[in-house]
């Protein structure tokens, strides 16, 4: 036990250790939740608007297509 | 695989250029970024995972700084990924505005947030370190303030990059924009050589030995490869996810114009 308390106490600089990893696993878990969660969104969204066309010509014109990322 | 004799019947410039954009199809990409992803992300989380247990527990307290040099293990990767990130960028706006390159425009457009957050915390725990061992949150030192420039240029790529979405005309100027900023990498690279700063020189890079001891730079180091890996990883998410949303767009607008037609 006293040694997590030690661990935890991190020589006296505890104010600081803690804070720099807890902020650093915070955005690094907000920039993935937020990735994955807009590719989720987009291949749900992209689903059913396929699913409306006809699934398979869309995914063939998706292959065959160039993007056009400026559209 | 039939999508290659259907990109062959599609008009494309032959030679070089075809080389170069045959990793425009987006449907290859896909293919591409679905078989990596999986790899890159389990590393990742190995690395991470690994590095955390060295940095917190394995890795000795310093005999100057004690155990706030803990800090490090995440402020130095956080620094070389804003960095790294940022030249990616400028890479890829290179590619872009050169060569046209359709998936180059996305990479960077991608890569910005991820850079700005690496950037942030480079800086506040960069600042969390400074204050128990400087004394100072912050200086105005040659080091702290073109991190600082960093990240600005970061949101300001991200500002023009997304002010344009549907025009395209933005994603020029923030190209141009990330290739005018990369003057800032070397400078803030050489900056703790330059000027006589707070800010420390470089320990891991000096030419031969290392200025510092194997059971700190290991630790640093496979933080330092967490990182990569999870930016690797998160840019590929990120890409697929921007390809769909312009996807996305164009099936809305061909909704739209045959809603008007008919």
């Amino acid at each position: 036990m006293a040694g997590v308390w030690e661990f935890l106490h991190m020589g006296g600089y505890a104010a600081y250790v803690w804070p720099a990893y807890g902020l650093t696993a915070l955005v690094m878990l907000a920039l993935l939740v937020a990735s994955v969660r807009g590719l989720r969104v987009r291949r749900r969204e992209l689903a059913r608007l396929e699913g409306a066309r006809g699934g398979r010509r869309a995914r063939r014109e998706m292959d065959a297509e160039e993007v056009d990322t400026t559209a | 695989m039939s999508s290659e004799t259907a990109t062959d019947t599609h008009t494309r410039p032959a030679g070089g250029r075809r080389s170069l954009h045959r990793f425009a199809n987006p449907g290859r990409f896909q293919r591409l970024a679905d078989a990596v992803i999986p790899w890159t992300g389990a590393l990742t989380v190995v690395c991470l995972a690994a590095g955390l247990v060295m940095a917190l527990w394995l890795s000795p307290a310093d005999y100057q700084q004690g155990e706030s040099v803990r800090i490090m293990y995440v402020h130095v990767p956080a620094a070389w990924l804003s960095l790294f990130v940022y030249t990616t960028i400028a890479v890829a706006s290179a590619v872009a505005l050169v060569w046209r390159h359709p998936l180059a425009d996305l990479a960077a457009r991608a890569a910005s947030p991820v850079g700005a957050a690496f950037t942030f915390l480079a800086l506040v725990t960069g600042s969390l370190w400074g204050k128990p061992m400087w004394g100072t949150w912050w200086v105005w030192d040659a080091r702290l303030t073109s991190v600082l420039v960093l990240f600005f240029l970061y949101l300001g790529h991200m500002a023009i990059a997304n002010a344009f979405e549907d025009t395209g005309r933005g994603r020029r100027a923030a190209a141009i924009l990330a290739l005018v900023g990369f003057v800032n990498v070397p400078i803030i690279k050489f900056s703790v050589d330059w000027w006589n700063t707070l800010h420390q020189p470089a320990s891991v890079s000096r030419v031969g030995t290392p200025a510092i001891d194997a059971s700190m730079l290991w630790p640093l180091l496979v933080m330092a490869l967490g990182f990569t890996l999870f930016f690797v990883t998160l840019l590929l998410v990120r890409m697929k996810s921007d390809l769909m949303g312009a996807r996305l767009r164009n099936l809305r607008l061909m909704q739209v114009q045959r809603g008007e037609g008919g």
